[in-house]
């Protein structure tokens, strides 16, 4: 299973080379890893995904600790989160029948249009996993001529850092209170 | 006060209480080598920046304290990464101080430009590329923070030469730092809970005393613990030291060419208590078969190193010393005599296949040496060792005493290690008797360093033990290899002369009682001195036993012939458990 590790780390130059290189000194396997500022100056966050079968990312987040320019590791991967990730999707579009489909599968989804061309069309995903590849898959028909993606990134839910006060979610996992489809996300 | 960048490296090594630092100048550090005589640190100009952060390590090891090793941009810096990755590999804190070109240039390839913060990121704990000389003081400030905190290890740091040139108000560096050492988690009074509960349980526990009980300063409670416990205390390589070795409670060294006992020991237990130790694959032999019957306690400051080797019962992350005070606190009081004296009888039988306990006839074997250097000194020489067999040996038989410091380069086993090892560990401790004890290869390595001790006139003594091949890796090619000695045999120099050349008084030996002349003559000389013994290249007594062959059980040990039987029998020169 993945787990997502939330690392807080100073903003300086080579820490993300700081960390690329622990990961590879150490073998681990790493699905995804994302870096970007926070609202703190000096201060970024990376959410990193870690293939749990293969990797113990207990370790991943003792090791990350060890360096210097981390600041914090959190494993959230038990906590009410939300993990988004976000995909740009260009599809062949051959003809008015696909381009309203296009539309259709896009309106579904809460994906959006952002481009579109005589002859292709750019789907943005945000979202889970999940539903990143439902979209890819609904698309795939029509001929998927590019995919990008930015890796996942996440946050927990609730005021405290400790997540003793999160939000309840009535009982339902956090991806399934996601897939309920409100209105959050826009 | 206005200050430049040269001048504030060398106030803030003042500051940190640095008395010496090794290196070599060159274009890249010119300007941070010229205001020093100004700030009374005294540097020591050795042959070969390696050796500069060996010595570094040595002072590091052998004082306590942060070793300082400076270097040029490109080769220099480069010539220094072994010694950072032996620091690093045993937990040495050492600061490297390398010149880099100037800042307008850096990335261009300029002349003796390389990325040397590149090249040690994973050989340091961290490392500084310095481009604003107003964050300088902070950064060798949280250096030498970084190198001594929690697990120690090398910090390095960059230095453009116009930062070395440039000028700014020198700000106290307390003012400015923004590191704040990681704190340790609060005991785990759960986990000690647990640990108690299996000490009070066990009738066969080890304790497993690593380099950790030694940084930690643990070793009265280490003490303290195994006497309330009973419990024998076997020790890594880098732990010697940590425990008394005239203590009974004392196995000696485990590992692939540890004690017998220890071994032994250590595969019948049913509780190991490891302390600040890592489980090396020569400490554990075959992992899978690894103590099997034992639980294991596993107490480190590097939570790392919990359950990354052998799988525990139970881990405790953090420092030792509060660990081990709070568990002696709690624990019964045992005796374990069965168990002890089942130990005794290990003890007793590893005698039959010792070397020592014979005497030679004739031919000089080299636990000898170990023992005629030991009893000289008394066991309270500083002996430092280089790799290979004279490490092992030395290991072996040289007894150190508890709070003395015994060198050697144990995670990396660099050869070439000894000599300026050797040099940082006379200069942290001028008043000791510093022995090092070198193969005819490895000395080979870093016998550059014989113009230093002359240069700075050190009364270093030099043990070389020459069998005239790379000795450790011929006997592998012994036992393991069909006897095809691959590259191996040593045309060497004659080392009497060649130190003679340099102005070293040497001496030479080829039998017990020449060994133990030698030996004194050699200690009553004041300067350095060389003394070479020559032993010999094949058959049994060419070789460190026991043995533990890679990938075999910890017991599944070879021992050589035990020595009636040799002669009677002719048996094949090793006999398998
Ligand atoms: C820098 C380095 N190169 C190679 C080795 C591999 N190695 C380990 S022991 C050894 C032989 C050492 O020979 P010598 O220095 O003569 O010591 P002896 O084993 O004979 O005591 C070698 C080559 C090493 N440990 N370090």
């Amino acid at each position: 299973m993945d787990r997502t590790l939330i690392a807080t780390v100073a903003d300086r130059p080579g820490v993300l080379n700081r960390v690329a290189s622990l990961f590879r000194r150490r073998a681990f396997n790493i699905e995804s890893l994302t870096v970007g500022h926070t609202e703190r100056e000096g201060i970024s966050r990376m959410t990193i995904v870690v293939d749990g079968r293969r990797t113990d990312s207990t370790k991943v987040a003792q090791n990350l600790e060890k360096l210097v320019d981390v600041l914090e590791v959190e494993d959230i991967t038990d906590r009410p989160a939300i993990l988004h990730d976000l995909a740009l999707i260009k599809v062949r579009v051959q003809n008015r029948v696909a381009r309203s489909e296009i539309l259709r599968i896009t309106d579904s989804f809460q994906a959006r249009l952002v481009d579109m061309c005589p002859q292709t069309a750019i789907v943005e995903i945000v979202g889970s996993e999940q539903k990143i590849r439902t979209v890819v898959e609904a698309l795939r028909s029509h001929g998927i001529l590019e995919m990008v993606r930015t890796g996942r990134v996440a946050m927990v839910r609730g005021e405290s850092e400790n997540g003793n006060d999160a939000p309840s979610t009535d009982g339902l996992s956090t991806s399934e209170w996601e897939q309920g489809g409100s209105s959050w996300q826009e | 006060m206005r200050m430049t960048g040269a001048e504030i490296v060398w106030e803030m090594l003042r500051r940190e209480g640095v008395e010496v630092v090794f290196g070599i100048p060159g274009g890249g550090i010119m300007h941070t080598y010229h205001p020093r005589q100004e700030f009374g640190i005294h540097h020591v100009l050795v042959r070969h920046e390696q050796s500069a952060a060996h010595a570094a390590d040595g002072y590091a090891r052998a004082s306590g304290r942060v070793g300082v090793a400076i270097a040029t941009s490109g080769p220099g810096a480069t010539n220094l990464v072994t010694g950072i990755a032996t620091a690093m590999m045993d937990s040495s804190p050492i600061v490297c101080i390398t010149g880099q070109v100037s800042t307008s240039v850096l990335g261009t390839d300029a002349f003796q430009e390389a990325d040397i913060t590149g090249i040690t990121l994973p050989i340091t704990k961290h490392n500084y590329l310095v481009t604003d000389i107003t964050e300088l003081a902070a950064t060798i400030h949280d250096a030498f923070r970084i190198a001594q905190s929690g697990r120690p290890g090398p910090v390095l740091i960059d230095l453009p030469s116009d930062v070395q040139k440039a000028e700014t108000e020198f700000i106290p560096p307390e003012c400015a730092t923004t590191y704040v050492p990681r704190s340790l988690p609060l005991l785990d009074s759960e986990a000690i809970d647990r640990a108690v509960e299996l000490i009070d349980r066990a009738h066969r526990p080890v304790i497993l005393a690593g380099r950790g009980v030694l940084l930690s300063g643990a070793g009265s409670e280490l003490a303290s613990f195994a006497d309330r416990t009973q419990t024998p205390v076997a020790v890594t390589l880098l732990g010697k030291g940590a425990f008394s070795p005239s203590n009974p409670l004392y196995l000696g060294m485990m590992g692939m060419h540890g004690h017998s006992a220890a071994n032994h020991a250590i595969q019948e237990a049913d509780l190991l208590i490891a302390l600040g130790m890592r489980f090396d694959d020569r400490v554990t032999g075959n992992p899978a078969v690894y103590a099997l019957q034992a639980r294991k306690i596993h107490i480190d400051i590097d939570a790392t190193e919990l359950g990354k080797v052998i799988s525990t019962d139970v881990m405790v992350h953090s420092d030792l010393r509060p660990v081990l005070a709070e568990i002696n606190d709690r624990v019964l009081a045992k005796r374990h005599e069965d168990w002890v004296s089942k130990i005794e009888v290990w003890r007793e039988q590893s005698m039959t296949n010792d070397t020592l306990q014979h005497t030679p006839n004739g031919a000089l074997p080299a636990p000898h040496i170990i023992n005629e250097i030991f009893a000289a000194t008394n066991g309270k020489a500083v002996v430092v060792t280089d790799v290979g067999q004279n490490q092992m040996w030395t290991a072996q038989y040289y007894a150190t005493e508890c709070a003395l410091p015994f060198l050697s380069s144990g995670g990396l086993g660099t050869m070439g290690f000894g000599l300026p090892a050797a040099i940082g560990a006379q200069f942290a401790r001028p008043n000791d008797e510093v022995w090092v004890i070198v193969g005819d290869g490895g000395f080979q390595m870093s016998l550059h360093e014989l113009a230093t001790l002359v240069q700075e006139d050190l009364p270093i003594r030099i043990a070389l033990i020459n069998n005239r091949c790379l000795g450790m890796v011929r006997q592998w090619q012994t036992m393991f290899y069909g006897g095809r000695y691959e590259a191996t045999d040593l045309l060497n120099p004659d080392f009497v002369r060649l130190a003679e050349a340099y102005g070293i008084q040497a001496w030479r030996a080829g039998s017990l009682g020449a060994a133990r002349s030698a030996i004194a003559e050699a200690r009553k000389h004041h300067g350095p001195v060389l003394v070479e013994f020559e032993v010999v290249r094949d058959g049994e007594l060419s070789h460190v036993y026991p043995m533990v062959p890679t990938g075999a059980a910890l017991d599944a040990m070879i021992h050589r012939t035990p020595i009636e039987a040799a002669s009677a029998t002719g048996r094949s020169p090793w006999i398998e458990r």
